[in-house]
């Protein structure tokens, strides 16, 4: 029983029904859009820090202490421009858009579990739950690229498309190995059986389900949505005011939301020692942004072809081959035995990226026009 | 049933973030294929070689700041080497010798910025430009020293150089040689054993020999394409047949190859500096040459081998104070001829890295 549904209980006791209802329905909404926004507001001032420090400068440092208040000052400044609409744009769908981007990464917080019993609710289906909602926002971006009427925007959304697609099948197929070792879809149970995380137990797993994130999330080196040096700002390039700030929270709000998802599905959630389970879990999401943040201060971008190629020839094959693996494993060794699957999945992990990295390469790209 | 598709016609800038200026490209894509290339230049004309012809030929060194302006040593080295062919002035060692360095300082800054800004295009988020950036700015502070200019130098003159180098030049400038090539390894080491880097440059944008040849191609786009030809070996100007260096020569004419000979003429850069810092002899840094030099009725044609090909300065004396004619032979617009072929059939990302690896300054195609 989730925290929520206890005072759910104790209110109903003292309340009438339909009051012990709605309370902590909407506690819960303040709380998750609380939470998201300052979570937000902290991986912005995060990433201009450490991309500073990666690129032998200082970061934003004038306003507050070390430059605290900047995303404050940043986020005022974004609401405070005129929203411009194009003339020929889609006004509807336009507006709407950011809308569509922002709202599933809000609903993504439903069942991610900050600690023991601390989860809104807790679905039993639910990384299905999350696997569903999270690819709503690619409706929302192509309908923004579609609308502006811009040629970069619509070349943005297309990508989109063609990248989010992709990229679900490898995810979809490496979180199933992590839901054959737990018996159970949801986000607490899968949380509960990690007693060993599940990086260790699954490392090819992780690998295939941290890329395939990383480029749903348009990440660097899965960037191509934002391309800044080829298409400007991709989707976004016809947006101001309040509805780019809507992008630009939905753009942070996935990488916390996927930060969240990797940590509860591979580095053991809210568990750990000493510290109570909600700074672990802070913990682990900060941990796996700052991965990705390193990420992007490091490395180029793919061509698309290339991060099509990536997604089919190289993810894909590699996660099947990873669920047989796992479904191998839980069928034959003992379950009390666990480290023997360690040294196995890495032996394996080991031998299989070796192998891709030599099978295959991310050539070719030339068209006969 | 097939879908009806067409191609469609993308205005890329002149206001675009990887330009480099404010250069305008009407594509043609066919989805994300690029059909069709269509250069339009012109959107920085300031008409310096008409501006010239009114001129001394004192006044017009200046100009040549601002043609290409990551690189205007060389450009001032250009025009003054032009100038003393068609007066037939003698320069003093001392100043031959501080050409040379101010020179190769100038290559080394101008492939820097050459090699940070295609890895921008590749998408690396800045790092690499910044990282390039902390050792160019080492340069700059040498060039402030030299001539109280970070950009703008108007240093050299027709018959040597403005200045005399301050005392502190020397060790500050040998401390730079001395970490150069430690940090080109470095830098190397990180990108060239880049995955991605590798997986999108390799093979891309190839530049043939023959077609290299047949646009007049120079610089490390020719190189790049197989065709050992530098000016400073094939037609030495200033004193460089006294230095031993080596001419790098790529093989594939890609945007890799484009790259790795940027990266392999800074080293070979640093090489010259270190011969030629020894070698610096004492005397005047400028000969006498007269106030208003009226230079005997002639026509010259000076070429150097600047940072991003032959830069060449056609001047045509009619024995006035100003040029009668004043004509710049711009490196990177002759090579921008070539684009349309590099990436036909490529990507948009490969028309991009492609533009980047020829490294192209508007300053200089629209003078």
């Amino acid at each position: 029983m989730t925290l929520l549904e206890q005072f759910q209980l104790w209110l109903g006791s003292i309340w009438p029904e339909w009051a012990a209802y709605i309370t902590p329905a909407i506690i819960g909404i303040v709380v998750v859009l609380g939470f998201v926004l300052t979570t937000v507001i902290i991986f912005i001032y995060l990433e201009r820090r450490l991309l500073g420090r990666f690129q032998i400068r200082t970061g934003p440092n004038r306003l507050g202490p070390e430059g605290i208040f900047q995303p404050i000052a940043t986020a005022l400044k974004v609401l405070l421009k005129e929203d411009i609409v194009p003339a020929k744009a889609d006004k509807v769908v336009h507006w709407i858009a950011p809308i569509v981007v922002f709202a599933p990464i809000l609903l993504i917080f439903a069942v991610v579990p900050f600690g023991k019993g601390a989860i809104f609710t807790d679905l039993n289906v639910g990384i299905v739950y999350v696997v569903a909602i999270s690819s709503l926002s690619t409706v929302g971006i192509y309908m923004a690229g579609w609308a502006s009427s811009n040629k970069y925007a619509l070349i943005a959304a297309l990508r989109a498309v063609a990248q989010m697609v992709s990229y679900e099948l490898p995810v979809i197929l490496s979180i199933l190995g992590v839901v054959l070792m737990v018996g159970s879809l949801s986000m607490n149970q899968i949380v509960e059986s990690q007693s060993i995380p599940f990086i260790l137990l699954q490392p090819l797993g992780f690998v295939i389900f941290f890329l395939g994130t990383v480029a749903e999330m348009n990440r660097c080196p899965f960037d191509l949505l934002e391309a800044d040096s080829e298409i400007v700002a991709g989707y976004h390039t016809e947006y101001s005011g309040m509805k780019f700030a809507l992008f630009y929270l939905g753009e942070y709000g996935h990488a916390v939301a996927y930060s969240g998802i990797i940590a509860t599905l591979f580095l053991g959630g809210w568990q750990g020692p000493l510290l109570p389970p909600i700074i672990w879990f802070l913990i682990k999401i900060v941990a796996v942004f700052c991965f990705i943040v390193w990420m992007r201060a490091t490395l180029p971008r793919l061509r698309v072809d290339q991060l099509m190629a990536f997604a089919w020839k190289c993810l894909l094959p590699l996660a099947v081959i990873n669920l047989f693996i796992i479904a191998a494993e839980v069928l034959w060794l003992p379950e009390s035995m666990p480290w023997i699957m360690v040294v196995l999945n890495f032996a394996f992990a080991g031998v299989l990226i070796l192998l891709w990295s030599k099978l295959f390469t991310l050539g070719g790209g030339r068209v006969e026009v | 049933m097939a879908i009806r598709t067409e191609p469609f016609i993308l205005n890329m800038g002149p206001q675009h973030p990887s330009t480099h200026g404010v250069f305008r490209m009407r594509v043609t894509l066919d989805g994300e294929v690029v059909l069709d290339v269509e250069p339009v230049v012109g959107y920085l004309h300031r008409g310096i070689e008409k501006l010239a012809e009114g001129r001394t030929y004192t006044q017009n060194i200046p100009f040549t700041d601002r043609l290409d302006y990551l690189a205007s040593m060389t450009n001032n080295l250009a025009y003054v080497l032009a100038v003393e062919k068609l007066a037939g002035i003698e320069v003093p060692e001392r100043a031959e010798h501080l050409r040379i360095i101010m020179a190769e300082m100038m290559r080394i800054a101008s492939h820097l910025m050459a090699v940070g800004f295609f890895l921008n295009d590749l998408g690396a988020m800045m790092t690499p430009v910044l990282y390039m950036w902390r050792e160019r700015e080492k340069l700059l502070d040498l060039f402030e020293m030299v001539c109280g200019q970070r950009l703008t130098y108007n240093y050299m003159r027709v018959g040597g150089v403005s200045h005399d180098i301050p005392e502190e030049f020397l060790p500050a400038l040998k401390r730079f040689v001395a970490e150069m090539p430690g940090l080109i390894d470095e830098y190397d080491q990180f990108l060239a054993q880049n995955e991605i880097v590798l997986a999108r440059s390799k093979g891309v944008g190839v530049l043939p020999e023959d077609l290299a040849i047949n646009i007049a191609a120079s610089g490390p786009v020719l190189r790049a394409s197989g065709v050992q030809w530098d000016i400073r070996r094939g037609d030495p100007y200033s004193i460089y047949d006294r230095f031993d260096f080596d001419i790098p020569v790529g093989s594939a004419g890609d945007c890799y190859d484009r790259y790795w000979v940027r990266v392999q003429e800074m080293r070979q850069s640093v090489r010259i500096l270190e011969q030629a810092i020894p070698q610096l002899p004492q005397g005047e840094v400028c000969a006498k040459v007269p106030q208003l030099l009226r230079p005997p009725v002639g026509e010259v044609y000076g070429r150097i081998e600047a940072p991003k090909g032959e830069l060449g300065f056609y001047l045509v004396s009619d024995n006035s104070i100003a040029p009668y004619r004043f004509r710049i032979r711009p490196p990177t617009l002759i090579n921008l001829t070539a684009l349309r072929d590099m990436v036909i059939g490529w990507k948009v990302a490969d028309l991009i890295i492609t533009f980047g690896s020829i490294d192209v300054c508007l300053g200089e195609i629209d003078r």
